[in-house]
């Protein structure tokens, strides 16, 4: 594991999906507007047109809405097609509360395995240190707004 | 202020990951003064990253989980579903080609 100072364990989770990696990689990004739950899991819901994918390191990953508007999820870290992609990831709210998702695409027997990691945690713990003593909010608010934004 | 953002007190928050301990077994495996570690402990405490019961006259500090692992398993269970959206997808593309 890279990051040393993690005291949290990221959320894992491994697949083999029955496709080339160079197609699973394009599913999950450009076209992840296909087969994500929108109407469950986003900012805009039902206003949601598309969603970006900007295929660049610095490039933002976010949704258009039938309004004009826009929702941030993250930016890209790292883009290695058809190998790894990285991420920050804070959809609906401040950039300062990133978590990090780092997905990669491997060759397998039955087509490309896919790892997903979803880490970073510990900024969530020191971004509510930072809520709580500044507008006693915590960490019930934290959470409320991450459900929320999400549809969870 | 962070309280993570402290080699010390990230040290801390790794040593207790094995189990509740109490200050004074900290203090005394770590380069700083037992007053030191308390007010670590005081600050992971106020950002509900540790949690302190008694047992007898000691004090003992465990990780306090709760917050963040709730907001772990939501998201643990959210990729098992995003994900199987997305296996659909990709192999359906695939049937297609």
């Amino acid at each position: 594991m890279s990051n040393t100072q993690a005291v949290i364990a990221p959320v894992h989770k491994t697949m083999v999906v029955d496709c080339s990696p160079e197609r699973a990689f394009e599913v999950f990004t450009r076209e992840l507007g296909t087969w994500w739950p929108l109407g469950s899991h986003s900012i805009g819901g039902e206003k949601i047109t598309e969603v970006v994918f900007e295929e660049h390191v610095g490039g933002r990953i976010f949704e258009r809405h039938d309004d004009g508007g826009e929702g941030d999820w993250g930016r890209v870290l790292a883009w290695e097609p058809p190998t790894r992609f990285v991420m920050t990831w804070h959809p609906g709210h401040d950039p300062l509360q990133a978590t990090e998702l780092e997905v990669r695409f491997a060759p397998a027997d039955e087509g490309t395995r896919v790892d997903l990691e979803h880490r970073g945690w510990e900024i969530l713990a020191e971004r509510a240190q930072e809520a709580r003593s500044g507008y006693d909010t915590g960490w019930g608010d934290v959470l409320g707004h991450y459900t929320r934004q999400l549809g969870g | 202020m962070d309280a993570l953002g402290d080699a010390t007190r990230r040290e801390i928050m790794e040593r207790l990951r094995s189990g509740p301990r109490p200050v004074g077994e900290l203090a005394a495996e770590l380069p700083v003064s037992r007053p030191a570690v308390s007010q670590h402990l005081r600050v992971l405490k106020e950002a509900g990253l540790v949690a302190e019961r008694k047992d007898g006259t000691r004090r003992i500090y465990g990780v306090e989980p709760q917050a963040i692992a709730d907001l772990r398993a939501y998201f643990d269970s959210f990729w098992e579903q995003a994900l199987a959206g997305f296996k659909a997808a990709a192999e359906s593309e695939r049937r297609k080609t």
